[in-house]
Formats: structure tokens, sequence, C-alpha cells
């Protein structure tokens, strides 16, 4: 027998949070809990497996084509497995206005690897606009939000890494 | 002309202590405005809101009573309302502070708008990036239905009305009304043809408003103090006060709650908002309305915040986001960054846009890297025309605004500095060195 993706708990976890968002849209438009469906999977493991994709449709009730389809449009679900911190660095131009660019680059110094890249710790990438311009530079971690950073706060946010 | 003397309307509860919570707004005066509201019909509501003046602010201020009264009666669909929460247009930051600092004003203007509309479930969309905003969004929902705002009556009256929070999950194309409509279906963030438009044909084929999230915040306060005050407060075409985001290379970046009849120079030097720029610089260029609007020049800025002065510049006012760029900024590298946004931003859907926008973003790196060549400017020109002429405004070659977006950035950079360009590929290098932003912040 195929190895299950879900332990037990988490099994239990992803029908719940399934049955409370199919709850919030007519009966005969499950296809519409798509989006929270899917994040509801990458809370549970971490990024979006194939197989996870394939239980999302089920779901649903819809094909795994159509799942994949929505989950390769945004860029906030992950297609592969990410570091165990995804780091979402605001490079667009009110941001570079503020010295963003040079914020990446001593990052990429900082964590030893380019934009783009990906350790088993750190996922490091440049992103378009965190709505945060009157507060730049600023970056996520873990899609937890970081404003008006600057050299001496963003040490201390890393250091603080587990 | 502004009839009413000018007082911060929206921004208020910001910095109040607890300013998210029920208790904090109801002390506000918070849901008065409904509770006014419940005493009218739906017509005279949305007659109210017409006589308000009140204009949509997501960017392209239609006003928001004509977009209510578009709303079929007769359909026996059930009806929508879809708040549009999917801020991502680089420069423009204030639904970020709202949803933060004072969630219930939405809800209290979602409350009112669906009770005028007949409408009974309602989702706010927000753009997936805004972890804290939607927890104190979820929270406030939940005050809510516990308060009997939402729920199987409202305030007591004989009206079902359910509100939920979706997350989008980084698409900047879904703040687009349609694709906004597409992604709440569950599907990838398409923009549809229009006509027929979402108060006919919107979320699951039945009729929809969709409403940015400070336009509804407005809502309440056209009821707690009245249509014709509230009108009052803006110019003849336009009611109420305006958000303004501004950032860049000034002293004090944020958002500013002004009368519409405030100009940039007032935005950018004035004490009580951006204060002017640090010592030794000056402005060299202005966006007036999130990164898809023209630029202005230095001695363009004499002019109000409005719509319809904006307009007059060939630029728009757009979703209030001012970016001030300084005299040390490469304005080659600030398009490029531009462009590079909409090139992956784009949602892939028509050739001109999908096309058009990463080459924008390939030239525009090249002549900045030093790599241009003579008649990569026209040829960048010719690449932007495909996806959008210039001028009109609006009229690209593609479904939805975007293109136009990514389009009119790329015209107004060549138009006002072409020089720039044309000397980045002259001497194979851009002549800002290795400080093409000037030396804002120390990361060395």
């Amino acid at each position: 027998m195929a190895e299950s993706l879900f332990t037990p708990e988490e099994q239990k976890k992803f029908d719940a949070q399934i049955a409370e968002i199919l709850s919030h849209y007519p009966a005969d438009r499950k296809s519409a809990g798509m989006l929270p469906a899917l994040r509801v999977l990458q809370d549970i493991k971490g990024w979006l497996p194939p197989e996870g994709i394939k239980l999302v449709a089920s779901a649903l009730e819809v094909r795994p084509e159509r799942a994949y389809e929505v989950a390769s449009f945004y860029v906030m679900y992950h297609l592969k497995k990410p570091g165990k911190y995804v780091i979402d660095v605001c490079t667009n131009l009110p941001c570079a206005l503020r010295g963003a660019e040079q914020m990446l680059a001593y990052l990429e110094r900082k964590l030893g690897l380019k934009a783009g890249e990906t350790t088993e710790r750190f996922t490091l990438r440049e992103t378009e606009c965190l709505a945060s311009c009157g507060t730049a530079p600023c970056l996520q971690i873990n899609e937890d939000h970081h404003e008006s950073l600057d050299r001496a706060k963003l040490d201390a946010l890393f250091d603080k890494l587990s | 002309m502004a009839t009413t003397a000018f007082e911060p309307v929206i921004s208020t509860g910001w910095g109040k202590p607890q300013s998210w919570t029920m208790n904090s707004y109801k002390q506000r005066g918070g849901y008065k405005g409904l509770e006014k509201a419940l005493e009218l019909t739906p017509a005279q509501i949305i007659d109210e809101v017409k006589k308000s003046n009140l204009r949509g602010r997501g960017g392209a201020g239609f006003p928001t009573g004509l977009k209510w009264s578009f709303v079929p009666k007769d359909n026996p669909k059930p009806k929508y309302l879809a708040v549009n929460g999917d801020e991502s247009e680089p420069g423009t930051f204030k639904d970020r502070n709202i949803l933060s600092h004072d969630p219930h004003m939405l809800l209290e203007g979602i409350a009112i708008a669906s009770y005028a509309l007949n409408v009974h479930t309602c989702y706010v969309y927000l753009r997936g990036e805004f972890k804290f905003p939607a927890e104190r969004l979820q929270a406030a929902i939940q005050e809510a239905y516990a308060a009997g705002i939402f729920g199987k009556t409202l305030m007591g009256k004989d009206f079902a009305l359910d509100c939920y929070l979706v997350r989008g999950a980084g698409a900047y194309i879904c703040g687009e009304e349609t694709a906004l409509l597409e992604s709440l279906e569950g599907k990838k963030g398409w923009p549809r043809l229009k006509p027929p438009f979402p108060a006919v044909v919107g979320l699951f084929g039945c009729p929809t408003v969709v409403n940015n999230v400070e336009t509804l915040s407005s809502v309440p306060h056209v009821f707690t103090r009245g249509a014709a005050w509230y009108a009052g407060l803006g110019t003849d075409k336009s009611g109420g006060t305006r958000l303004i985001c501004l950032s860049g290379t000034v002293n004090r970046p944020g958002v500013y709650e002004v009368p519409l009849e405030t100009t940039f120079t007032q935005l950018i030097f004035d004490d009580k908002y951006g204060r002017g720029l640090p010592a030794g610089r000056k402005v060299k260029a202005v966006v007036p309305g999130g990164s898809s609007a023209p630029i202005l020049s230095p001695d363009e800025l004499d002019i109000a915040m409005e719509f319809e002065a904006v307009k007059v510049k060939q630029t728009m006012a757009g979703s209030g986001g001012v970016i001030v760029m300084d005299d040390t900024t490469c304005m080659v590298r600030s398009l490029w960054r531009i462009a590079r946004f909409y090139a992956e931003e784009s949602c892939g859907q028509c050739t001109p846009c999908r096309e058009g926008t990463p080459w924008q973003a390939r030239l525009l790196r090249k002549i900045e890297e030093g790599r241009g060549e003579p008649g990569d400017v026209e040829h960048l020109s010719n690449v932007a025309s495909s996806i959008a002429p210039y001028p009109p405004i609006g009229l690209g070659n593609t479904i939805c605004a975007l293109g136009d977006a990514a389009a009119l950035p790329t015209h107004s950079f060549l138009m006002r500095f072409r020089d720039e360009f044309e000397a980045h590929i002259r001497e194979h290098r851009c002549p800002f060195g290795d400080k093409p932003w000037g030396a804002f912040g120390d990361w060395s």
C-alpha cells in the first residue's frame, strides 16, 4: 500500500479545513474553494506535493490538471519544496529608491546564496511589490512582514531565526 | 471647490489604542452609519451615495452610486458583493493601513452596500501577501458575526448577510475586477472580456458589485454625517477626502489623508506630509498615481492631486500612489524596475502583453548594463506602442488595462528623459555608475 501523504492528524486538519472552505460557496461551486484549499495543503506540508494537488482536486471535484493550472499561476504556491525560511525581498521601484537593491545584495552575501536559489535553510526570492512602499525597504519571512529595515534591524531579525 | 471644512475621515482611528477592535470603533461612533442607512429603503441608500459624489478609489474613479444602480433589480439570481483588497500597484499601500488599523470601517461599508444591493454573501478578496492585515480583518469579521451584524439578521432586521475573507496567492492581475472574480471562482486570474460588466454577469454568472477597500470604508461616513457634508469635502466632481500614499526619496513617506485640492508640491514639501527631500537633493520626476501613471516633471507639481487636474497633464491620479524620484536617480534603471514588474505580472492571455512586457524589460536591462545599441530606444518605443499606443490613455491592444499600465511608463520616460537613455547607449555604461539610486541606506 502506498504511503499516505498525511499523518492522521494532518488528514483530520485537511478534511476539517476543506469542509469549512466549501461551506462558504454555493453547493454547485465547490471548485471556487481552490485558492484557499491549496493554501491549506501548503500550510500543512510546507509546499504543494503533486499527490497533494490531486487530493485537493478530488475534494473540489475537479480534474487534477485544473488544480495544477491554478497552483502554477500564483507565485505564493510552492511547486517545489522550499527552504525552511522563504524570504521575499521587494525590489520594486519605491523600495529600490530606498536601498532595496543594496539590501538584497547584503542579504545574498550574508546568506551565501543568490536570489532565486534555495538551500535546505533558505529560499531567497526577489518579489514584485509587497505594498509597503512607505516603510521601504521591506521583506517577508514565511509571509511575516518586516519593514523600515536597515542593516542592524536585518541582522537582528536573522539572528533570531532558529 | 470644497464647501465643508476639511477634516480626516478614513484615518481618524489610526494610532488610537486597539483601533482595530469593535469596541474602539463603536466608541468613535462606528456602526452609526449602518443604523441610519437601515432606516432608509435600498433605493434611498443608493440615492444618498450618488448625492455624496463618492468615486471609486481603486484607480478608475467611477462614481460609486452609479455603479450600484447598474445592478438589475429584476434578475432572480443571487447578487454578490466582492471587495477588492488586492492592492498591489507599486506605490500604493493604503489598504494595508485601513485593514490593519480600522477593519470595522470596511465591514460597516460592506453591510450598508449589501443591504442596498440585496446582497446576502460578500467576499473580501485580499492579496495573499497581506498576512497581518488578513488576521486583523478575520478577527473583525468574527466580532461582527458575534454582534449580529453578519449572520442570520442584520442588526435585528430580517436580512441574512455572510461575509467571507479570501486570500489571493500572489498575482497583481487579480486586482483587475474580472480577474478578481475569476480568482474568487477558483481559477487563474485571467481578465474577462467586457461587456458584460460584473454588475450584470459577475461572480458565478450572477450580478456582482466590485468595490475597493477604501471606497467601501468611505460609505459609513456618507450616512453618519450626511451626503451633502461628504460631497462638500471634495470638488464638484468628486466627494470626500483622499488617501495618498507617498513613497520614494522624501524625508517622511507614508499614507496621508488630504483634501482633494492639495497639490503635489504641498504633499512633497509640507511639514505635515513629506517634509521635502534629503539635504542637497532635488526632485527629478514624480509618479502621480501608482507605477503605471506617466511621470510629471518638477515644474508640473503645482496641480491638485485630483482626478480631473491630473488628467490635464495626460497622466492619472489612479490609485493615489505618489512616488518621488530625486536627481540622483537613474531613469533607465527606474523604468527597468517598473517594466520587470509588469513582465512578471502579465497573465499571459493577450499576445501583445505576454510578449511585449518581457521584451521591454530585456531591452531596458540591456541598455542599463551598457550593452545598448543604436536603435534600441526606437525599438523600445515600438514595443511599447504595440502593447498600447500613446496617447491617448486607455486604448491598448489587450483585454485589460495591464497592457496600458505596462506601456504608459515607457512612453512617458522616453518622452521626458530620452537623452538619458541615449547616453547609456553612447557611453556603453550607466552614467550613475554603481549608485543609480544615490546612496540611500548603508549596506556596505
